[in-house]
């Protein structure tokens, strides 16, 4: 398939789950925030927006202004606005290729952005609003598009941004220490029922965050989409089937994974931040590394135009 | 539109029900507890309020936070007002509350043993034997882990002059934590102004509170305890709770039909053969639990559970036979149980009861039927409860004519103007009853207090029926904390300098990819 398409399916992917995480942290986060003393409200929310990776425009950044940053701002990739819109725009760029379904699905997101009140309470339901749309984006995708490589690429570019956004949840808990508790960081998952019902009574900080980091059969932890991201490589790419790895977007990736699976610790709490921040940065190299090998191929075509 | 037109003529109305209010002093002053909550309603407009209140009975519906009636599914009225407890009244709630349970913890423990509260003659024999709960399958043992109240939900109600008073006592199978737990979610987003800064105690503890005493009161011997929530079914009114809390807990929710006694043990049936069931919190009526000891003709229950519990082979939650303790009859007495188990006073007072066996009151009580309730021992949900004000000549007279062949079957009680709080009905707020239904949970070493409650409502103006098979709704409760700023807030961000230590991932340089390092 071209390079192009597929790097557009990548950027859906990535981009609707974006758009679903955030969703879920605003929507925990906002109900915490808003019991918070103005002057406190101030530094959770510069921080809030510094976990999921931007930076406030001005000094004067109150709960006004998260929302617009991490919700309504149409301009940022770090918005939920600005995700859906980009990847609607992939969308299009690659309609042809995707089912009439999922553009569909896509552009009515697009559309619908604008329809809900910019408060606290509209905030609420645009969350939940946002959810059920990313669902039925994500569900259309898994149905009405052959498992071929272009769907690797879409499922490739969402399990790569689960993991980075469940990793984003888990640092908020960090950042929030003392108001997050550990039943909203699953909530914010959606995986407080499926926890419940695996743990029996243990209950805690600790459980919990175990559970999102290593669980090996809830779909959004941490080792859970590592896993999913590697079984979407080597189906790409099926030619390391001997020995060692030449892809390193594999390598990458299956490296933080088994790293998390394999570590043996007395102590995760206190080692959160580190796993946290260095999955992180597996996923960005991943995805550096997958950009490098698929899509940007544009100075390789230059230099072998060259020699021919 | 402001808070004066929202609130127009709620002083009018408030005093013409000669109750107390509770959000408002006399002059419609706000009581302190209510501060923020009448700021908050203060900024928004008719339309603001009706749009908040429609959203969140759209998310009830969503969520299925229904009650069946009349085998319609609905869902549980949610009134935008809060109801707000502030902190030293609830102390007094929770410690009464806490000794209720206590005494009547006592109390089944003496009464399906040695009865000596019978021989000390602080109650009469009969007045227990003829109660329709007490039931002798279960005499003359201890239950496995040594608890039989392990939930509770005891109703109160604040009188005309502002004093709380025990209603009733609920020690069977009490319903409504579930409407409490998706009561403040709602709140949460459907009002947020509301809760500021102020710190209200949270009450999503109540799963994992219930889940603990459950394990704690297992038979010995079992380390690792199997919780189950027993349902009699999707049709049961109360079923969306029972899901709620099998869930919230993450345990089995069984069905009879999913249980079976072998052995004095019990088991459950799963894909896995059968596994054994250690702790059953039962959501069915004692009748109906165990068709060997009660109703043979019951498809819900199990046979064999209460030879079971007798073996000691399984907890039953609540234990079976409690009944006794919420007889209305008994009831009258619990003030003197207090005392006489506990050596305490009362925290909290009865309602005044009429006990219609004693020939004297009787006469008192036939006399004045039109100016009293007269309720059911047995009865709940208000079923077959009569307001003398508001019945029928034709209804007083037949009633007169029950009371007379079964004087055992029914007490009275002066009519209470139970208190007020702002409720939303049309285009504004009125005054509307409320009662309220704190719960507990007993693991056996320590009775715990959910802070707050259900508070249910009357919806219908005047009405002081707040059952939600009658036409009641229900309120968020909130209990304020002492201090408005939240204690957990100052605790220093220590949390990330604390984390600076020694790395337990590989080296950074293992991990830049062979292109990266071509580059450089």
């Amino acid at each position: 398939m071209l390079s192009r398409i597929a790097e557009s399916l990548f950027w859906i992917g990535r981009y609707v789950e974006r758009a679903d995480g955030t969703a879920r942290i605003l929507d925990v986060h906002l109900e915490r925030l808003n019991h918070l003393p103005t002057e406190e409200r101030r530094s959770v929310a510069r921080e809030l927006l510094a976990v999921m990776g931007a930076r406030p425009e001005s000094e004067d950044f109150g709960l006004e202004e998260l929302l617009h940053a991490l919700a309504y701002d149409k301009h940022s990739a770090t918005s939920i606005a600005g995700s859906l819109g980009a990847a609607r725009e992939n969308a299009r760029r690659a309609r042809e290729t995707v089912s009439s379904g999922l553009w569909e699905s896509l552009n009515t997101t697009y559309y619908g952005l604008n329809q809900h009140r910019k408060d606290v309470v509209g905030t609420y339901r645009f969350c939940h609003w946002v959810l059920e749309r990313t669902a039925m984006v994500s569900g259309l995708a898994d149905t009405t598009v052959s498992h071929d490589d272009s769907w690797l690429f879409l499922a490739l570019g969402r399990s790569l941004e689960r993991a980075d956004m469940t990793a984003r949840m888990l640092s908020t808990r960090d950042v929030l220490s003392a108001g997050m508790s550990w039943v909203n960081m699953l909530r914010c998952a959606g995986a407080y029922e499926s926890f419940l019902r695996t743990r029996r009574a243990a209950f805690g900080d600790q459980h919990a965050a175990e559970f999102l980091l290593l669980d090996r059969l809830f779909p959004r932890s941490i080792v859970y989409a590592l896993r999913d991201a590697d079984e979407c490589l080597a189906k790409l790419d099926p030619s390391a089937q001997r020995v060692g790895f030449i892809n390193d977007a594999r390598r990458i990736v299956g490296q933080a994974r088994t790293f998390l699976e394999f570590h043996r610790t007395d102590d995760l709490m206190s080692e959160l931040p580190e796993h946290m921040e260095r999955v992180q940065k597996a996923v960005s190299q991943a995805s550096d590394a997958i950009s490098r090998k698929y899509f940007n191929q544009a100075d390789e075509l230059a230099w072998v135009g060259e020699v021919s | 539109m402001s808070m004066s037109d929202l609130f127009q003529d709620y002083s009018e109305a408030a005093a013409r029900t000669g109750a107390y209010d509770e959000m408002f002093a006399p002059g419609q002053l706000a009581r302190k507890s209510y501060g923020q909550v009448a700021g908050a309603l203060r900024e928004l407009s008719l339309a603001d309020v009706s749009a908040r209140a429609d959203s969140m009975a759209r998310t009830f519906l969503d969520r299925g936070v229904t009650f069946d009636f009349a085998g319609e599914e609905r869902p549980f009225p949610l009134d935008i007002v809060p109801r707000v407890i502030p902190v030293d009244e609830w102390d007094v709630l929770e410690r009464g509350v806490a000794q209720r349970v206590r005494a009547l913890e006592a109390f089944l423990n003496d009464v399906y043993d040695k009865m000596t509260v019978v021989s000390d003659g602080v109650i009469p024999r009969q007045l227990v034997t003829t109660s329709a709960h007490f039931h002798r399958a279960v005499h003359g043992f201890e239950p496995a882990g040594g608890v039989r109240v392990h939930i509770s939900g005891i109703d109160v109600v604040r009188d005309a002059a502002g004093t709380f008073r025990v209603l009733e006592d609920n020690v069977r199978v009490p319903s409504g934590v579930s409407y409490v737990l998706e009561n403040r979610r709602a709140m949460a987003k459907g009002l947020p102004e509301a809760f500021g800064q102020q710190l209200i105690r949270p009450v999503e503890e109540y799963p994992r509170r219930l889940l603990s005493a459950l394990r704690k009161t297992a038979p010995s011997g079992v380390d690792d305890p199997t919780v189950v929530v027993l349902t009699p079914g999707v049709f049961n009114s109360a079923y969306f709770e029972h899901t709620l809390l099998a869930g919230l807990m993450g345990v089995e929710l069984v069905e009879g039909r999913d249980l079976i006694c072998r052995g004095n043990r019990v088991y459950m049936r799963t894909t896995d053969g059968e596994q054994r069931v250690d702790v059953i919190y039962k959501r069915i009526d004692d009748d109906f639990l165990d068709p060997l000891q009660f109703r043979s003709d019951s498809m819900l229950g199990c046979p064999g559970l209460v030879n079971a519990a007798r073996a000691g082979g399984v907890t039953i939650a609540n234990a079976v036979g409690n009944g006794v303790a919420d007889d209305k009859l008994v009831y009258s007495y619990v003030p003197d149980l207090i005392r006489y188990y506990l050596g305490e006073e009362p925290v909290i007072a009865n309602v005044d009861t009429f006990r219609l066996e004693e020939k004297e009151a009787r006469e008192h009580v036939l006399d004045r039927l039109d100016e009293l309730v007269v309720k059911p021992v047995d009865g709940s949900g208000g079923k077959g409860l009569v307001i003398g004000p508001d019945a029928s000549k034709d209804e007083l007279e037949a009633l007169r004519k029950r009371v007379i062949a079964d004087p055992r079957g029914w007490i009275a009680q002066p009519v209470l103007q139970l208190s007020t709080v702002p409720t939303l009905s049309g285009d504004k707020f009125g005054p509307r009853h409320v009662d309220l239904r704190p719960f507990a949970i007993n693991d056996g070493d320590d009775v715990w207090v959910l802070p707050g409650g259900l508070t249910r409502v009357a919806l219908k103006e005047g009405s002081l029926i707040v059952n939600s098979s009658q036409g009641g709704g229900s309120k968020d409760t909130w209990v304020l904390a002492d201090s408005p700023q939240v204690p957990v807030e100052k605790l220093p961000r220590q949390s990330i300098t604390v984390r600076e230590r020694v790395s337990v991932w590989p080296v950074e340089s293992n991990w830049r990819d062979r292109q990266s390092e071509q580059q450089q």
